[in-house]
């Protein structure tokens, strides 16, 4: 990785790195430590609270509460993500393609619409979309998301054709295709595949975003972490804390992965392939990791 | 619209609690990260595999349940806070951390080889290559970036206002409900609150960018 910043270590370095492993190790250790002890103290880790996940109070099974977490809660979660992600991935090729357009009258307004929703938070799409429009909270989340994505994405695929090298839209155009063909059959091709990993790690964050859905009141996961709390009551929040949190590292872990796995098949096949030439200086603009990936 | 003129000094007071949340959260999770951010690129495995963990756990993590942690959840662990504007405070700089140590360490990949590679020429140590030569380059290479992180702090501040802190995002709840007739005017007049920190700061990210390139 960054190894140019340290010589191939001697002995004597390497004993240093070794002292410093260790405070380092004692520094993370006592870390831990002291965020074991806070919660011993606050009797934390007694079987009892933890029994909720398999033989809860109050009459319930673990059944009921595992569903609601991951039946009702996550599947609330995914079900909004993936009509979001629909709607803003076909949206935001469309207002790509609309500002790609020749015609300043077309696509001036575009742009002032993409400029407008990539300056705003989501939560506040999603208020407006519950209380001023009326929609349900569900619908409410998808707008919030789709809206605001729709802009990320129409500027993630604008970069990607950006970068492309111009040979490649004048090669078109001069075999004859018109700017709508070489758009669609050459240009976008290459920069979907050319920004996979962003779009990918956007994905993420738009899964990630779903969770703003708890402000309005969408019954998603951490909504029913919350109801869980108040019926078995506030003291088990730092239980279902850990598990909706181990839930949703997993399942954006797993989306993350993609992405690097996508980075990785990407570059390979570039170097390999077509046009490696024209890497802009900045790198991606469409957020996610800039810099060389070693 | 009368509603949006009645209420002006609430925007007021709404928008100078959001500015606040932001500019000190993103103090310290310049700091944090910058430290998180030597941690990843340093010899020392485990002082790496901390910052690692670290960035991949919270990046992971929906901003919504960093909030839920500090607001609902650190009061059982006994962190009592007297007011609502501290947790919001920590809870975004806890998450901004993560994203201003991946921006500083792809700078100080960004930073040419023959840079680190003279450095330990001339006999600099690790804290003396990365503090003399490398930070200071890459903090140039970082700017662009970080603006736009901090845009994004921006925006993640209305968070705070769903957790009973009175910022932008929450005066703008709290109008909704006082004047249920006006609300597109109420809600647009908020909007454009958001717009006014994140356009120019936008156009200053595009700026910035386009010189860092134009110097290279």
């Amino acid at each position: 990785m960054s190894s140019v910043l340290y010589d191939v270590a001697g002995p004597r370095t390497r004993r240093r790195t070794l002292a410093w492993s260790i405070v380092g190790g004692l520094f993370v250790l006592a870390l831990l430590f002291l965020a074991y002890r806070q919660l011993d103290s606050r009797g934390q880790w007694e079987a009892e609270r933890w029994q909720v996940f398999w033989e809860p109070p109050l009459g319930q099974s673990a059944e009921d509460v595992w569903r609601s977490m991951l039946i009702t809660g996550l599947g609330a979660t995914l079900r909004a993500a993936g009509v979001a992600a629909v709607i803003a991935l076909t949206a935001g090729l469309v207002l790509a393609v609309i500002r790609m357009s020749t015609s300043r009258l077309v696509r001036w307004p575009v742009t002032t619409v993409i400029e407008f929703f990539r300056g705003l938070p989501v939560v506040l799409l999603m208020f407006f979309a519950v209380f001023a429009l009326g929609l349900p909270t569900f619908w409410g989340v998808v707008f919030g998301l789709a809206v605001y994505n729709s802009a990320i994405f129409a500027e993630i695929l604008r970069a990607g054709i950006v970068s492309l090298p111009k040979g490649q839209s004048e090669a078109a155009y001069a075999v004859g295709l018109s700017r709508m063909q070489t758009l669609f059959s050459i240009l976008l091709p290459q920069a979907v595949r050319r920004m996979l990993p962003s779009l990918v790690s956007q994905l993420v964050v738009l899964l990630k975003d779903t969770s703003l859905g708890f402000i309005i009141a969408y019954p998603e996961l951490l909504r029913h972490l919350q109801t869980n709390t108040q019926f078995f009551g506030q003291r088990y929040w730092f239980q279902f804390f850990v598990v909706g949190a181990a839930i949703y590292i997993a399942v954006n872990f797993t989306l993350s992965r993609l992405a690097v796995y996508l980075e990785r098949r990407g570059t390979k096949k570039a170097a390999g392939g077509v046009a490696k030439a024209a890497e802009p200086v900045g790198g991606k603009v469409g957020g996610g990791e800039a810099g060389p990936a070693v | 619209m009368d509603a949006v003129m009645d209420e002006l000094p609430l925007y007021w007071e709404g928008f100078r609690t959001t500015l606040a949340l932001t500019l000190v959260s993103a103090a310290i999770a310049l700091v944090l990260g910058t430290i998180l951010g030597s941690f990843r690129v340093s010899p020392v495995p485990t002082l790496r595999g901390f910052g690692t963990a670290y960035v991949e756990i919270v990046r992971n993590t929906p901003l919504t349940l960093v909030f839920i942690f500090f607001v609902f959840v650190a009061p059982q662990l006994g962190w009592t806070p007297s007011d609502f504007f501290a947790p919001a405070v920590v809870a975004l700089s806890v998450y901004t951390a993560a994203f201003v140590c991946e921006a500083i360490r792809s700078g100080i990949n960004s930073v040419g080889q023959g840079q680190a590679e003279a450095a330990r020429a001339i006999g600099l140590t690790f804290p003396q290559t990365l503090r003399l030569i490398v930070l200071p380059q890459s903090f140039r290479t970082v700017i662009p970036p970080l603006i736009n992180i901090f845009i994004a702090l921006t925006k993640n501040s209305s968070v705070a206002g769903g957790f009973f802190v009175a910022e932008l995002f929450g005066v703008g709840e709290q109008l909704a409900n006082s004047h249920p007739g006006d609300i597109i005017a109420v809600l647009l007049g908020v909007g454009v609150c958001y717009l006014v920190i994140t356009i120019p700061a936008g156009l200053l990210a595009g700026y910035a960018e386009r010189k860092v390139a134009f110097a290279r």
